[in-house]
């Protein structure tokens, strides 16, 4: 080898080799900042909590198999899937959930495997199809997770006292708690309003679950056709004779597991805020206040009591009510769930929306379903009791219309 | 089979005279060397991580890969034996690798059967972590083709002349693959969960898989080969009875390695199709591909202080796999799920067996949905064979 060449190859040896030594933090993914993050723990957690977080993490993105229990029928084989990083779903995974309305009641359809389809399954069995009969069909996207121990953590009164049904005030908005029944397994809590043998129901984007014991189980059966010792029967196609389940022992998930995981979702931190001192985000927060949008939108909410510190009566910035609204025939697909009519919604949280596109795939999606591709669509879809709201957006200047997107980019 | 044919076969077989050494690449070991009738020899392979993920890092570590032992016989002038028990990290995974007996037919055909390596790329066969410059394995060829893959078979395989091409050969019937494909914790089409030491004693559908493998050695380009495997890989029928549709896995690889001057040059891309049940689209792909290019630069040869014979090098390293190509049906998008990786390597050679080696890797990867994740790292190494 010539010597020349040798000193050069050397040279870039050595040049290779400070890569390699020196470059741990200069040449490796620095990590993002984190008001850019949704994922993440609450501050504040103790040692042994942390590590229940970590515990529940865990379980939070284990991945099943047939073998331990996945399916038959299955929608997402993991709770990360559908809430990659904690964030919001992505069409591939989102549910869809059907029902008829037969002498005018809405069923269902539990005998033809309703409410929710399991479009997915195992090898060896039929997934689920949409009935023919099927009168209302809806999909829902998965929301973020973030943040939803404070929502758990609030009082029922305080959305009795947002709650406006005859719309006494006559803003011509008029929310309503989703009261709902509840399974036996599901406990209404120490401070619960009852209402003819109902409790608020505030999880789910028609509010049909009570708390995140009852949305996680009914996560791990509907979602991913997991046992837990609440919901300890598989889920099987009777339309297609499949009355059988997975041979994987019950409950699929151990209590501890489930817990754990309940635990890792009360303890997500709250979704951060970026640009709040930017002037257009404030100035589009005014406007945001103006056109109403906070009738529903509620910007700020307390907890109650809560055993972990954090979430202990805090003040923290959901931008909802966690109430039901009628939002007319734009967002009428016709399925009726829990204490909510066809066109009723939950008021959905808006924090965290600025980071959506985050774990969508870099492609945000809006709306229960992901129909609207940017907030401006989105906003224009809001109806019923959100239209005088719509109609203050067209309204606005160019300038304000901008203000009003950065303030909903920030959150 | 045709009775002239078979009594033609095994004329030959008696009538050409055994021939010293194989250039089969599982015995270009070193330890086969100058045996007498058997040998034992090996491999040890470890290292220390530093990986960052998205700013994230568990710190250093270290493992001790691998501990491969060999066993080597020739048992009479037409037979050897080879196997392998591979101990990986510790003795958390032990695993017989190869069993396998060759009976040399004539210098051109051998009769191949046990627990071997199917020729499914060249990795596969050629996976011995002395013989690499860099720790970690190609993604291609550990995420698509699963090295490294055992399966128990049969088939035959050899080298003939063909024109001024030396070109060599190997077709096998084997158990294969099995319901791991999707029947997995990874949540997609993971061909490597597939592997199923069950396997070894039974074949969980009956009906064998075939993989086979042609190359040319090229005078001054090098060695290309191409491989094929198809096999049904699920269980479709229990006690005679059908339970499920037949669902077929295939590959096909192309492989290279050569020089281009002073640098060598080691490659291997690949295809995968997949039957996937209709239940699980899109969550789990249908199709997969990726490729790998090692290019590895002496840059010194001779000696190093007190030793001779030494060589260092330096190396690059571009990877790239798609464990689910395609697009979502429901919004047009790209499916993710893919990985693409750089490194670069400088390795130290006291003799040829025996390999230091650093590395620093970057790698890109898309979840299904295509969100990005980022790991960078160090990786510092060794791997003899003994």
């Amino acid at each position: 080898m010539k010597p020349l060449r040798t000193v050069g190859a050397a040279g870039t040896a050595l040049v290779v080799a400070a890569l390699i030594l020196g470059g741990c933090d200069a040449v490796t993914p620095s990590l993002p900042d984190d008001s850019d993050v949704l994922a993440g723990p609450l501050e504040g957690l103790s040692g042994a909590q942390m590590a229940s977080h970590l515990k529940g993490d865990a379980g939070f993105a284990r991945v099943f198999s047939p073998a331990e229990g996945l399916g038959p029928l299955f929608v997402a084989a993991s709770c990360e899937s559908c809430h990659v990083a904690d964030g919001k779903g992505h069409d591939v995974t989102t549910l869809t959930r059907f029902g008829q309305f037969r002498g005018g009641r809405f069923d269902p359809m539990r005998e033809a495997g309703g409410p929710q389809l399991q479009h997915r399954a195992v090898a060896g069995y039929e997934a689920e199809r949409i009935p023919r009969e099927a009168t209302g069909v809806t999909r829902l996207m998965a929301p973020a997770v973030t943040g939803l121990g404070f929502l758990e953590a609030v009082p029922d009164d305080v959305l009795l006292e947002l709650a406006d049904p005859l719309d006494a005030d006559g803003d011509g908005v008029s929310g309503r708690p989703g009261w709902i029944e509840l399974p036996p397994w599901v406990s209404p809590g120490p401070a619960a309003r009852e209402n003819n043998g109902r409790y608020i129901g505030r999880f789910g984007k028609k509010s049909a679950a009570r708390d995140l014991v009852h949305q996680t189980a009914n996560a791990y059966s509907q979602d991913m056709g997991l046992t837990t010792e609440f919901l300890p029967r598989d889920l099987t196609n009777p339309v297609v004779g499949m009355d059988t389940g997975d041979i994987a022992p019950d409950p699929e998930i151990q209590s501890d597991e489930f817990q754990s995981v309940v635990f890792y979702i009360r303890t997500l931190k709250e979704p951060p805020r970026r640009n709040e001192d930017d002037p257009q985000v404030q100035r589009g927060e005014r406007i945001f206040a103006e056109a109403l949008c906070t009738a529903c939108h509620v910007p700020t909410l307390r907890t109650g009591p809560s055993a972990i510190e954090s979430l202990d009566r805090v003040t923290f910035a959901p931008y909802t009510d966690l109430l039901l609204h009628d939002m007319g025939p734009e967002l009428d697909d016709g399925y009726a769930e829990g204490g909510a009519l066809t066109s009723e919604w939950r008021t959905a949280p808006l924090w965290g929306i600025g980071l959506a596109a985050d774990s969508q795939g870099g492609e945000a999606r809006y709306l229960h379903d992901g129909r609207a591709a940017t907030l401006e669509e989105a906003i224009l879809l809001h109806g019923g009791e959100a239209a005088r709201s719509r109609e203050a957006y067209n309204r606005l200047s160019a300038a304000d219309r901008d203000a009003l997107i950065a303030f909903l980019e920030s959150l | 089979m045709n009775k002239r044919l078979l009594i033609a076969l095994l004329a030959s077989a008696i009538a050409w005279p055994a021939v010293a050494q194989t250039t089969d690449p599982i015995y270009d070991r070193p330890f086969v060397a100058g045996t007498g009738t058997t040998a034992i020899g090996g491999y040890l392979e470890g290292n220390t991580n530093y990986v960052v993920e998205d700013g994230i890092s568990e710190g250093f570590s270290m493992e001790l890969r691998r501990f491969n032992i060999f066993l080597y016989s020739a048992i009479g002038s037409r037979i050897t034996f080879l196997s392998e028990l591979e101990f990986e990290h510790g003795t958390e995974e032990i695993a017989l690798e190869t069993a396998l007996i060759d009976f040399r037919i004539s210098p051109q055909m051998a009769l191949r059967a046990g627990i071997l390596l199917p020729p499914l790329g060249t990795f596969n066969q050629n996976h011995d972590s002395p013989r690499w410059e860099f720790v970690d394995r190609p993604l291609v060829s550990t995420r698509i083709i699963p090295s490294t893959l055992s399966e128990v078979g049969f088939g035959l395989h050899g080298r003939v002349p063909v024109g001024g091409i030396d070109a060599g050969y190997q077709i096998y019937l084997v158990n294969g693959l099995g319901n791991g494909i999707v029947n997995n914790t990874e949540g997609r089409t993971d061909i490597p969960s597939g592997r199923d030491e069950e396997a070894f004693a039974e074949d969980n559908n009956g009906e064998p898989a075939v993989v086979g493998r042609i190359e040319a050695r090229l005078p001054r380009w090098g060695t290309v080969g191409l491989a094929a495997y198809s096999g049904t890989y699920n269980t479709w029928r229990v006690e005679g009875d059908q339970v499920d549709d037949k669902r077929r896995v295939r590959l096909l690889t192309l492989d290279y390695a050569g020089s281009v001057g002073p640098v060598d040059l080691t490659g291997e891309a690949a295809m995968a199709w997949i039957d996937v049940p209709n239940g699980l689209s899109e969550l789990f792909g249908d199709r997969q591909h990726g490729a790998f290019l090692d290019a590895v630069y002496p840059i010194h040869h001779g000696r190093v202080g007190a030793i001779q014979d030494a060589t260092v090098s330096v190396a690059v390293r571009v990877e790239y796999a798609d464990l689910n190509v395609g697009t979502f049906s429901g919004t047009g998008g790209r499916i993710g799920d893919e990985e693409t990786a750089v490194a670069l390597g400088l390795s130290f050679r006291p003799h040829a067996e025996t390999v230091f080696k650093m590395n620093y890797r970057y790698h890109w990867k898309s979840d299904l949905l295509g969100n990005p994740i980022r790991l960078a790292g160090v990786q510092a190494g060794f791997a003899t064979y003994f």
